[in-house]
C-alpha cells in the first residue's frame, strides 16, 4: 500500500510578525517513519499542529488522509490520529486509569481497551494511583498510552523518550515498529538523536522555520559526503609506514576514510595479518545532524562531533548495524 | 458516548473529588439554616423568622457568596488545561471547541446547580414548620432557581475570562476584579448617581442600568416577589417597577447564555 497520509505542499506558518516555518514539503506514506529533527524553536512543533489541525498553515497546502485537517471532513479521521504533545502534564487528581478513560471516550475507543493499553506501557501496577505520584517516566508512559488509543493510522510523537530509562525506550521503539508494520505512519519529533536511527525510515532536518535536508540516511550521508571512522587494533607502526594510510589517520589507530574509499581501505587493512580488530563508525544522526546545521550556518562543521556527545556514548555501530539502515 | 457528555461527566467528577460540591452544598446549607433560624437573634429574639425576611436575607448574602463560589470553581478550567498542555492535546481529538466548551458548562453548571438546590433546599425543609407550603414552595422555588442561574452566569464569565488569558494567576486576578465590579462597585455607582444627579435616573431608566448587571437582576426578582416592608436601599425603588418576574427571569438567562457565546468566540480564535 502507498498511499500518502500526510502531504504538506510549500507549507509556511507566520505569527503577526514572525514566520516560523518556511515552504515545507513533505509527502508521508502509510507505513512510513519520519524523523523530525531541529532544536527548540526550529518550527517541528508548529509544523505537527499544522498536520493535527490545531492551526492553519498560513501558506501552501496541508492534507492528512487526503483532507484539509482544518476541515469538516477531516474529523472522522481525527480517531486515528494520536498525539504525543511535548510537556504534557495529565490530570493529575486523576488516576492513570481514569485518565485514559476519559481520552478514550472521547476517541470513541471501547473503554476495554485502556487496560490492554496500559499493560503495553507497563503501567498495570500504577493506574488505580492518582497521576500526581507517577514519575516523569511514567507520565511519558501515559501520555504514549494516550497516543496509542485507537490503534492510529498517522502518530505524530514530540519527544517520546524524554524521561523514559534505557529499557522503557526499547519496548517504545518496539511500540513503533510494531505500529508501522501495521500500517501506521509516524513522525518522530526529537532533538534526543543516539538509539533513532535503526527506527526511521526517512528524516526532516528542521532549523530556523526551514527543511535543510530530507531523505533516507543512506541519502543524506551520501549528500553529505561525511567520513567514515575506521579503528583498528594490532596495527600499531604499521598504518604510519603506509604511506597511502597514513594520510588518513586522525590519531593512532583511527583513520576518516570517504564514503568510496571505504572498501579499499578496509580490503588493505584486512590484508594486515597482526590486524586484531576493526570497527567501522559510519557518520551517524548526530554528525549528519551537525553537519547540516552547520552548511545552513555558513561554515561548514565536517568536524564536528555528534549533538549533545551523541556519537560518542557507545554508538560504535559496525557494520552489521550499517546494513540497517538501507533506504527503503 | 458523545464527547460533551464524556467532558461533562469528567468535570462533574472532579467537582466530587476535590470536595467541590460537599463544600459549596454545606456553605450554602449553613448560611441559609443559620438565617433563616437565628436571623431574627439581632431583634432578641430566636426561631424562625418570617419567610420573606429570609429570603430577603438570603438573596443579600447569596448575591456575594455565589458568584464568588462560581468565579473559584470555573476561572482556570482553559487556562489550567492550557498550562498542562491537556487543551491543545483536547483540540486534536475529535472534539470541537464548543462541544468542550458545552461540555465543561454543563459538569460544572451541574455542581453548582446540585449544591444551590440541597443547599437552600435544607432551609425550605426547615421552614415547612412554620410557613405554609403555598407560599413557601414558590418564594424558595423562584430563590433557587434564580440563584442557580446567578451560578451558572458566573461560570459562563468565568470561561470568558479562562479563555482569554494565558496565565492562570491573570485569570484569577480578573475573576476577583469582575466578582468586586459586579457586586460592589456597580452598585455604589449607581447609587452614588441616584444620589448625586438630580433628575438623572427615573425609576425606569434605574431598572434599566440594573439588567447590565445579573446580581442586581437576582436580588430584584427575589425581592419583588416578596412584602416591600423587609426591603431598603436602591432594591425598594427598584422593586416597583414594571417589569414582570418572567422577563426578568429572561433576561437573567441571556445573562447565562450571552457570556457564553463570546467564550465560545474568542476559543475558536486562540491560538495556542
Amino acid at each position: 500500500m502507498s498511499s500518502v497520509i500526510v502531504s504538506l505542499n510549500n507549507t509556511g506558518k507566520q505569527y503577526q510578525h514572525t514566520r516560523v516555518l518556511h515552504n515545507i514539503d513533505l509527502q508521508l506514506q502509510a507505513g512510513e517513519v519520519l524523523g523530525l529533527f531541529g532544536h527548540n524553536g526550529a518550527g517541528k512543533t508548529t509544523l505537527m499542529k499544522i498536520i493535527l489541525g490545531v492551526i492553519k498553515a498560513s501558506e501552501g497546502q496541508a492534507k492528512v488522509f487526503g483532507v484539509d485537517p482544518l476541515s469538516k471532513q477531516a474529523w472522522q479521521g481525527r480517531r486515528q490520529i494520536g498525539y504525543l504533545p511535548e510537556n504534557v502534564s495529565f490530570y493529575d487528581q486523576l488516576t492513570g486509569k481514569q485518565v485514559l478513560t476519559y481520552f478514550a471516550r472521547l476517541k470513541a475507543v471501547e473503554v476495554a481497551s485502556v487496560g490492554e493499553l496500559l499493560d503495553k506501557v507497563g503501567l498495570r501496577q500504577a493506574m488505580d494511583r492518582p497521576v500526581k505520584t507517577y514519575s516523569k517516566g511514567m507520565r511519558q508512559r501515559l501520555g504514549l498510552a494516550q497516543a496509542f488509543l485507537g490503534d492510529p493510522k498517522l502518530l505524530l510523537l514530540d519527544e517520546p523518550t524524554v524521561g523514559l530509562d534505557p529499557t522503557a525506550t526499547q519496548e517504545f521503539y518496539q511500540s513503533v515498529d510494531q505500529l508501522k508494520g501495521d500500517g501506521a505512519s509516524i513522525i518522530l519529533c526529537s532533538h534526543v538523536l543516539p538509539g533513532v536511527e535503526q527506527h526511521i525510515d526517512r528524516a526532516m532536518i528542521l532549523s530556523g522555520g526551514r527543511s535543510l535536508a530530507m531523505g533516507t540516511l543512506a541519502q543524506l550521508r551520501r549528500d553529505a559526503n561525511l567520513p567514515v571512522s575506521i579503528r583498528t587494533q594490532g596495527l600499531n607502526g604499521a598504518l604510519q609506514a603506509n604511506a597511502n594510510l597514513s594520510q588518513l589517520l586522525v590519531a593512532q589507530g583511527h583513520l576518516q576514510v570517504s564514503e568510496q574509499d571505504k572498501l579499499a581501505v578496509v580490503k588493505q587493512l584486512l590484508d594486515y595479518p597482526e590486524l586484531r580488530d576493526l570497527q567501522l563508525e559510519p557518520a551517524d544522526l548526530g554528525r549528519l545532524y551537525q553537519h547540516y546545521l552547520g552548511t545552513a550556518a555558513g561554515n561548514t562543521a565536517k568536524s564536528a562531533g555528534g549533538l549533545n556527545g551523541g556519537h560518542n556514548d557507545g554508538q560504535s555501530a559496525n557494520i552489521q548495524s550499517q546494513a540497517e539502515v538501507k533506504p527503503q | 458516548m458523545s464527547p460533551v457528555l464524556a467532558v461533562a461527566i469528567k468535570e462533574f467528577q472532579d467537582g466530587l473529588r476535590n470536595r467541590w460540591l460537599v463544600s459549596i452544598t454545606a456553605i450554602f446549607a449553613i448560611l441559609s439554616i443559620g438565617l433563616s433560624y437565628y436571623g431574627s437573634a439581632a431583634s432578641g429574639e430566636l426561631g424562625l423568622v418570617s419567610l420573606s425576611s429570609t429570603i430577603a436575607s438570603l438573596s443579600s448574602l447569596a448575591v456575594f457568596l455565589i458568584p464568588l463560589i462560581a468565579l473559584l470553581l470555573s476561572y482556570d478550567s482553559f487556562v489550567g488545561e492550557q498550562e498542562s498542555g491537556t487543551l491543545l492535546l483536547l483540540l486534536t481529538y475529535p472534539l470541537s471547541h464548543t462541544q468542550l466548551l458545552l461540555g465543561k458548562f454543563l459538569g460544572q453548571g451541574a455542581i453548582i446547580t446540585l449544591a444551590t438546590i440541597l443547599g437552600f433546599g435544607c432551609s425550605a425543609l426547615l421552614l415547612t414548620g412554620q410557613a405554609e407550603l403555598g407560599r413557601l414552595l414558590p418564594a424558595f422555588g423562584l430563590f433557587i432557581l434564580t440563584a442557580t442561574l446567578l451560578g451558572l452566569c458566573f461560570t459562563s464569565i468565568a470561561y470568558v475570562i479562562s479563555l482569554s488569558v494565558n496565565e492562570k494567576s491573570k485569570a484569577a486576578g480578573i475573576a476577583l476584579v469582575v466578582w468586586f465590579f459586579f457586586v460592589l462597585v456597580f452598585d455604589l455607582a449607581l447609587l452614588a448617581a441616584l444620589v448625586g444627579i438630580k433628575e438623572g435616573l427615573d425609576q425606569q431608566s434605574l431598572v434599566q442600568v440594573m439588567m447590565f448587571n445579573p446580581a442586581d437582576l437576582f436580588r430584584l426578582i427575589n425581592l419583588a416577589a416578596l412584602d416591600t416592608k423587609d426591603v431598603n436601599g436602591v432594591l425598594a425603588v427598584a422593586i416597583n417597577s414594571s417589569w414582570s418576574a418572567a422577563s426578568l427571569l429572561l433576561i437573567m438567562f441571556a445573562w447565562v447564555l450571552a457570556p457564553l457565546a463570546i467564550a465560545s468566540l474568542i476559543f475558536k480564535r486562540k491560538t495556542l
